[in-house]
C-alpha cells in the first residue's frame, strides 16, 4: 500500500473558517492562517481549502485569504469552490494553491475539465463529486451539483468514469448523507470509484471516529482521507489519526 | 539573491513562498539578464518536457543553466527542472534536454495487472546512498512529496543522491553533479524536510565541490 494522506479541510465563508477550530493554542479559532499552521504542525499531509459560498464577488476575498494561508503551508494545498474557468485556476495557482477541485462546472462542461488538464496538468485537477443515495442508479449513488442542491439523475460511478476520460488526476466523492454526520465515510461509493477508475480517490464526508479513517483507507480503498469536523472541533488531532492508522498497519508519513 | 526561473512551465508562487518562509530573498525572473545577476538559481518546472525546453530556449535560460553549471553557480532543479538536467527525455516522442548530467528520462511503465497508478503522486520515502551538503540534517527514509509520470535515470551511480521505490521499482529521487542539484519531489511542498533542503541551498558553498 502507498502512503495514505490525511487532509484537513478548511471550510471557508467570507474569509473565515466556518466551523471554527477548537485548538487550545489558537488565539482566533476561525482564523484560517492559524488553523492551517496548526494542521501542518500536527502532520497534515495536504490541506483542502473550500470556499463554500463561492461567488464571483467574493472570489477576490478568497484569493487574498488563500495567499495568506499558502504562505504558511508547507504541504500541497487544494482549493475548491466556484472554479469554472481556466482563469479561476490560474488565479488559484498564482495565490499559492497546488491544485484545484472542480465540481458543478465539471458536470456542466466536461470540455472545461479537458482544457484544464491540458493547460495545467492532470495532477492539478481534482474532481469533487457530491453524491447521495438513489437506489434507481446502478451504483445506488446519484450525482448532485450546486453545492449538493441539484440532483442530476446521473450515476456517480458512471460520472467518475467520464471524468477519468477527461484526464482528471483525482476524484473527491463527498456523501451528502454522511457529511457532517460523523457516522462514517460512504465506503461503497469511495471503493467503487477507486476500483473502477483506478484514480486516487479522496474519501470525504462522515469521519467521526478513528475506525472510520481506517475503514476508508482499507475497505474504501481511498488514497487520501479528508475530514473537517473532527479536526475543527478538536475531537482528534491529525497526529492522533496517523498514530492510530500506523498502529493498525496503514502506511502514513 | 536567489533567482527562480520563470520559463512558462507552471506557476511558481509556492516555490517563492517557501523561500520567503525561511527568510531567503528569492525573486521570480523571466529573462536571462536578470538571472545572471543572481548568485543562486532555482530551476522549477511543472508540465511537459517539450514545452519546458522550448520555454528555456526562448528566454536564454538554456545557455544560462549550462554556464551556471560550468561556473559552479549553485542550481536547485525541481521536478521537471530536475528531469531537464539530463541529456534527453522520452516524453513528447523524445526531447533533447540540457545534458548537464549524463542520463535520460523515462516513463514509468508497469504491467496493467499490477494496477499501479501513474502519475506517482503523494508522499514517498527517499533513501540516501551518499552524503551531500544539501542533505545535511535529512535522515534516511524521510518522506517527500512527489508528482510525476517520468523518472530520471543517470548513467552513473555517482549522480544518484537519493533513491525511492514506487511499487517495488527503484528510481532516482535526487541527483547532483558539481554545483547542480535536482530533486524529483517538491521540497516546497514537503514539510520541514523540504524546507531544510531549501535552507541548505541558500548557504551551499560550491567553491570546493567537484
Amino acid at each position: 500500500m502507498d502512503y495514505v494522506s490525511i487532509i484537513p479541510c478548511l471550510d471557508m465563508k467570507d474569509g473565515r473558517v466556518v466551523k471554527g477550530v477548537h485548538f487550545v493554542e489558537l488565539q482566533d479559532a476561525a482564523d484560517p492562517v492559524a488553523a492551517a499552521k496548526a494542521y501542518c504542525a500536527s502532520g497534515a499531509d495536504e490541506l483542502a481549502f473550500l470556499d463554500i459560498t463561492a461567488t464571483v464577488e467574493k472570489r477576490r476575498t478568497m484569493f487574498d485569504v488563500l495567499q495568506k494561508v499558502s504562505a504558511v503551508v508547507t504541504v500541497p494545498l487544494t482549493v475548491g469552490g466556484g472554479i469554472r474557468r481556466l482563469q479561476d485556476i490560474d488565479d488559484a495557482l498564482a495565490a499559492g494553491a497546488s491544485a484545484v477541485s472542480i465540481s458543478s462546472a465539471a458536470y456542466r462542461d466536461p470540455q472545461f475539465v479537458r482544457e484544464a488538464v491540458k493547460t495545467f496538468g492532470a495532477q492539478r485537477i481534482c474532481i469533487a463529486i457530491d453524491v447521495d443515495r438513489n437506489d434507481a442508479m446502478p451504483s445506488k449513488r446519484e450525482v448532485y451539483i450546486d453545492g449538493g442542491r441539484t440532483p442530476t439523475g446521473k450515476d456517480a460511478v458512471a460520472f467518475a468514469m467520464e471524468m477519468k476520460d477527461t484526464g482528471a488526476g483525482r476524484i473527491l466523492p463527498t456523501s451528502k448523507a454522511c457529511d457532517g454526520s460523523c457516522g462514517g465515510y460512504d465506503l461503497a461509493v469511495t471503493r467503487a470509484i477507486a476500483e473502477k477508475t483506478g484514480l486516487p480517490v479522496i474519501a470525504s464526508g462522515g469521519a467521526g471516529t478513528l475506525e472510520h479513517f481506517y475503514a476508508a483507507a482499507t475497505e474504501g480503498k481511498a488514497a487520501a482521507l479528508l475530514a473537517a469536523s473532527v479536526f475543527h472541533f478538536g475531537t482528534f488531532t491529525v497526529a492522533q489519526v496517523k498514530d492510530y492508522l500506523r498502529g493498525r498497519g496503514v502506511k502514513v508519513r | 539573491m536567489i533567482a527562480i526561473l520563470d520559463y512558462g512551465a507552471g506557476n511558481l508562487t509556492s516555490v517563492r513562498l517557501a523561500f520567503e518562509r525561511i527568510g531567503a530573498n528569492a525573486i521570480i525572473v523571466d529573462n536571462a539578464d536578470d538571472a545572471r545577476a543572481a548568485d543562486r538559481i532555482v530551476f522549477p518546472g511543472v508540465g511537459s518536457a517539450r514545452s519546458g525546453v522550448d520555454g528555456l530556449a526562448q528566454r536564454g535560460f538554456h545557455t544560462l543553466l549550462k554556464d551556471a553549471a560550468a561556473r559552479r553557480t549553485p542550481v536547485l532543479a525541481i521536478c521537471l527542472g530536475m528531469q531537464m538536467l539530463f541529456a534527453s527525455s522520452e516524453e513528447d516522442d523524445g526531447v533533447q534536454c540540457l545534458d548537464i548530467i549524463p542520463g535520460s528520462v523515462k516513463l514509468f511503465h508497469f504491467p496493467a495487472s499490477q494496477r499501479v497508478k501513474v502519475p506517482h503522486m503523494g508522499w514517498n520515502t527517499v533513501a540516501l546512498p551518499q552524503q551531500h551538503p544539501l542533505l545535511a540534517g535529512i535522515g534516511q527514509h524521510e518522506a517527500f512529496y512527489f508528482v510525476h509520470s517520468y523518472y530520471a535515470k543517470p548513467d552513473s551511480p555517482e549522480h544518484t543522491l537519493g533513491i525511492s521505490d514506487y511499487a517495488d521499482f527503484s528510481f532516482c529521487a535526487i541527483t547532483g553533479r558539481g554545483s547542480v542539484f535536482g530533486t524529483q519531489f517538491h521540497p516546497e511542498r514537503s514539510g520541514d524536510a523540504g524546507l531544510r533542503i531549501l535552507q541548505n541551498f541558500t548557504t551551499w558553498d560550491t567553491t570546493s565541490c567537484c
